[in-house]
């Protein structure tokens, strides 16, 4: 369970990109299983990472988010045997253009998520919004 | 009966007529999320027209508003927003083919598995959420594009692994379908653990019985091929037209078939206790299948190690519903002991036999079993879940340490002939074949069902199916009922004669100046050069595109969009759920 959720905590805002098949049923085992974590992580569900174009990212960012995460397959994927490498160049595309506008690069996260990894996912989110609430904040570019 | 609706029967060429569905789901929603607060939030969206909260979004009687409202005002957009996707999708899209809207202008939010039940700490919060992810949803649908599904013919043939009681019940339900049957089975002979089995409830046939009989209803169809010593190796191509390829013993050339379904029968082990775990090891302790397997084979007084066994102490959830451990309950060992244990009973009356239970898992018809255990003797003593009994041999006597919380805390020393661990069922071990199909696990290790009353033999993967013991523990009838639900949910699937296969494929834009860079990565060869007007731009195939959206971010000109995710489809989200509430919504 997250510790210090609930009413009035000011969390960072994160979204996560989830894959259909795999990382979004361990976040829905999550919801089965009543495991809180903060309000302000909200998903889009996309079939594979590999299909997360970066420009998404820096928008999210650009609009109010404060970090993405990208929920990946790794060797699980059903489409693309390759599928941890495309991914982790999307990442490190968004975090090219990040750099451009001056947005700090720890604010795209990525992991490979089963579909039972509820209890992972909500580490992961744990671990996210405490690294993303004690960067400095940015002005928007 | 809905809460208060808000429509708007405007009609405007500009915007979308959108129709949103907000559900409490009973209160697994609303206890926590305020609906009406989330309905008022999107209520005046310009693309929105009617929006209303509902019971349960679900129900016939829902469903039949929906299409209702569909028709009446011209929707061309439906939102609902309830569970997750995985269960209501096919739900909704019925309701907008049989309401004339294309199912794919419907979109599904998910407002409980993740939203209301990860923040029933946080109302507000929750609230802010859902309304975020409905105006996504909103955004989604308001980009919808009408679309028809390709289809493909499909292969009326299945694969069954497995050759035990659920995989040789599918291969004769199959074959009876009119489907082709390939069974394949690891080891040499048929049967699987009921095989194995001497008299089963309420029928008294023997396992050994129930498997012949099946086999030689195999046998009789000359559509179900059986190859023994064989396994998996090997799958590609797509639901309908899966081709398979199987190995044989050494020395035989593997086979490749084509199949349109799978049915996974792969079954389970038994727990193995660890040595010491309950004095398992100790002379005299033993297993319930190794138990069982004992009373079977000795028709006569029951006799262990060449001496009479007078007594018998049963020690129940060994290896299960353990904190850290098997938690789940394998809900067949109660069963299964009551029913050894009558056996027992009726060879030789004056056996004592003590049953050291923490709860008694004889559910339905099979409460009868635990009635005559007891009428015929049997002691059950029920032991806290934080004190389990000691096993210990004392020089020549094996002495069971319990206390029975039902009559009082002393604690009892029962002597005993024979120490039974009832032991329940673990996945088997199939590390190879799970990442092969890529088969989701539940935390138990079994395979998992999409959802265990919708969809209970469908896996993520589809047209792989599961059935039997591979899913969970089951008794016979039960794996045999999971298994007849494969046979209709493939009959289902194959007898059409065609499969729609999802039309969200990758789709080329304007800004191609072919580079060739997407079809480089494409590995399903779906992507080729063509010309339009003397230019050469790229051209996705949408029979051969599978829909992974991998070849969009090669794309330098970002000319490729996924359809369902385009990248103005997710940026209307994002705004979406970025866009703050107004207090007043969240305070009403």
């Amino acid at each position: 369970m997250g510790a210090g959720h609930g009413a009035g905590a000011a969390s960072p805002r994160i979204l996560v990109f989830s894959t259909a098949n795999i990382s979004d049923p361990g976040i829905d085992l999550a919801g089965s299983q009543h495991r809180h974590y903060a309000s302000t992580i909200s998903t889009i569900t996309v079939p594979c990472s590999s299909s997360v174009q970066p420009r998404w990212i820096v928008y999210a960012l650009q609009h109010g988010f404060d970090g993405v995460f990208l929920a990946i397959d790794g060797d699980e994927c059903a489409y693309l045997p390759d599928c941890n490498a495309r991914s982790s160049r999307i990442a490190a595309q968004a975090q090219e253009r990040l750099r451009d506008l001056g947005i700090a690069l720890e604010r795209v996260r990525m992991a490979a998520l089963c579909s039972v990894c509820s209890e992972a996912f909500v580490k992961h989110m744990d671990e996210f919004a405490a690294l993303l609430a004690a960067l400095p904040a940015e002005v928007a570019a | 009966m809905p809460d208060e609706e808000l429509t708007t029967p405007t009609s405007d060429a500009e915007h979308r007529r959108i129709g949103v569905y907000i559900c409490h789901c009973g209160g697994n929603i609303s206890d926590f999320v305020d609906v009406a607060a989330v309905r008022d939030a999107v209520a005046t969206d310009p693309n929105v027209v009617h929006a209303e909260t509902t019971l349960f979004a679900c129900s016939d009687a829902t469903q039949h508003d929906m299409v209702e409202r569909i028709q009446r005002d011209g929707l061309d957009g439906l939102v609902v927003a309830s569970c997750s996707p995985k269960l209501h999708v096919p739900t909704f899209r019925a309701v907008s083919r049989r309401a004339g809207l294309n199912q794919f202008q419907y979109t599904q939010v998910n407002i409980r598995e993740q939203c209301s039940w990860v923040h029933s700490d946080d109302r507000p919060g929750a609230t802010a959420k859902a309304a975020g992810l409905v105006r996504a949803g909103i955004g989604h649908a308001s980009l919808s594009v009408p679309l028809e599904p390709v289809t493909v013919d499909t292969v009326p043939s299945a694969l069954v692994v497995g050759g035990g009681v659920a995989g040789l019940r599918a291969a004769v339900g199959l074959a009876d379908l009119g489907l082709g049957v390939t069974l394949i089975e690891r080891t040499d002979h048929l049967g699987g653990a009921v095989g194995g089995l001497g008299a089963m409830f309420p029928s008294n046939q023997s396992g050994r019985e129930l498997i012949a009989q099946l086999v030689a209803e195999v046998a009789d169809r000359p559509s179900i091929r059986v190859l023994l010593e064989t396994e998996l190796v090997a799958k590609s191509g797509s639901f309908g037209n899966y081709e398979v390829r199987l190995e044989g013993p050494p020395g035989t050339e593997p086979v490749t078939a084509t199949v349109g379904v799978l049915v996974i029968a792969t079954g389970f082990a038994s727990y193995e206790p660890a040595l010491g775990e309950f004095g398992y090891g100790i002379e005299g302790v033993v297993t319930l299948p190794e138990f069982t397997a004992m009373v079977d084979a000795s028709p006569g007084p029951l006799q262990y190690r060449g001496r009479p066994v007078g007594s018998i102490a049963y020690v129940y959830c060994v290896g299960s519903r353990q904190p850290g451990g098997n938690e789940y309950c394998s809900k067949y060992c109660c069963t299964a002991t009551a029913h050894v244990a009558v056996q027992v009973a009726a060879r030789d009356d004056r056996v004592t036999q003590y049953h050291l239970y923490r709860d008694v898992r004889t559910y339905g018809v099979y409460e009868l079993l635990y009635e005559e255990a007891r009428k015929r003797g049997s002691v059950y003593l029920k032991y806290a879940d934080d004190a389990p009994p000691d096993v210990a041999r004392r020089g020549d006597q094996l002495v069971v340490t319990a206390r029975d919380t039902l009559t009082g805390p002393d604690e009892l020393e029962i002597p005993v002939d024979l120490v039974v661990l009832v032991t329940g069922m673990v996945a088997a071990p199939n590390h190879d074949l799970t990442s092969l199909l890529k088969l989701p696990l539940g935390s138990d290790g079994f395979y998992n069902e999409i959802h265990p009353k919708l969809r209970p033999v469908e896996t993520v993967v589809d047209g792989v199916l599961i059935a039997g013991a591979s899913q969970g523990p089951k008794t016979v009838s039960e794996s045999v009922a999971s298994a007849l639900a494969a046979v209709a949910q493939s009959g289902a699937m194959l007898l059409k004669g065609q499969a729609e296969l999802n039309p969200l494929v990758a789709v080329v834009g304007t800004s191609c100046a072919w580079c060739g860079e997407c079809a480089s990565v494409c590995p399903y060869d779906a992507i080729s050069r063509v010309e339009v007007d003397g230019v050469a731009v790229a051209h996705i195939d949408p029979s051969a595109c599978k829909g992974c959206g991998g070849c969009a971010p090669y794309c330098p000109n970002e000319a490729i969009d996924l359809l369902g995710v385009t990248t103005a489809q997710v940026e209307l989200m994002i705004e979406g759920m970025v866009a703050p509430v107004h207090e007043e919504v969240l305070v009403s």
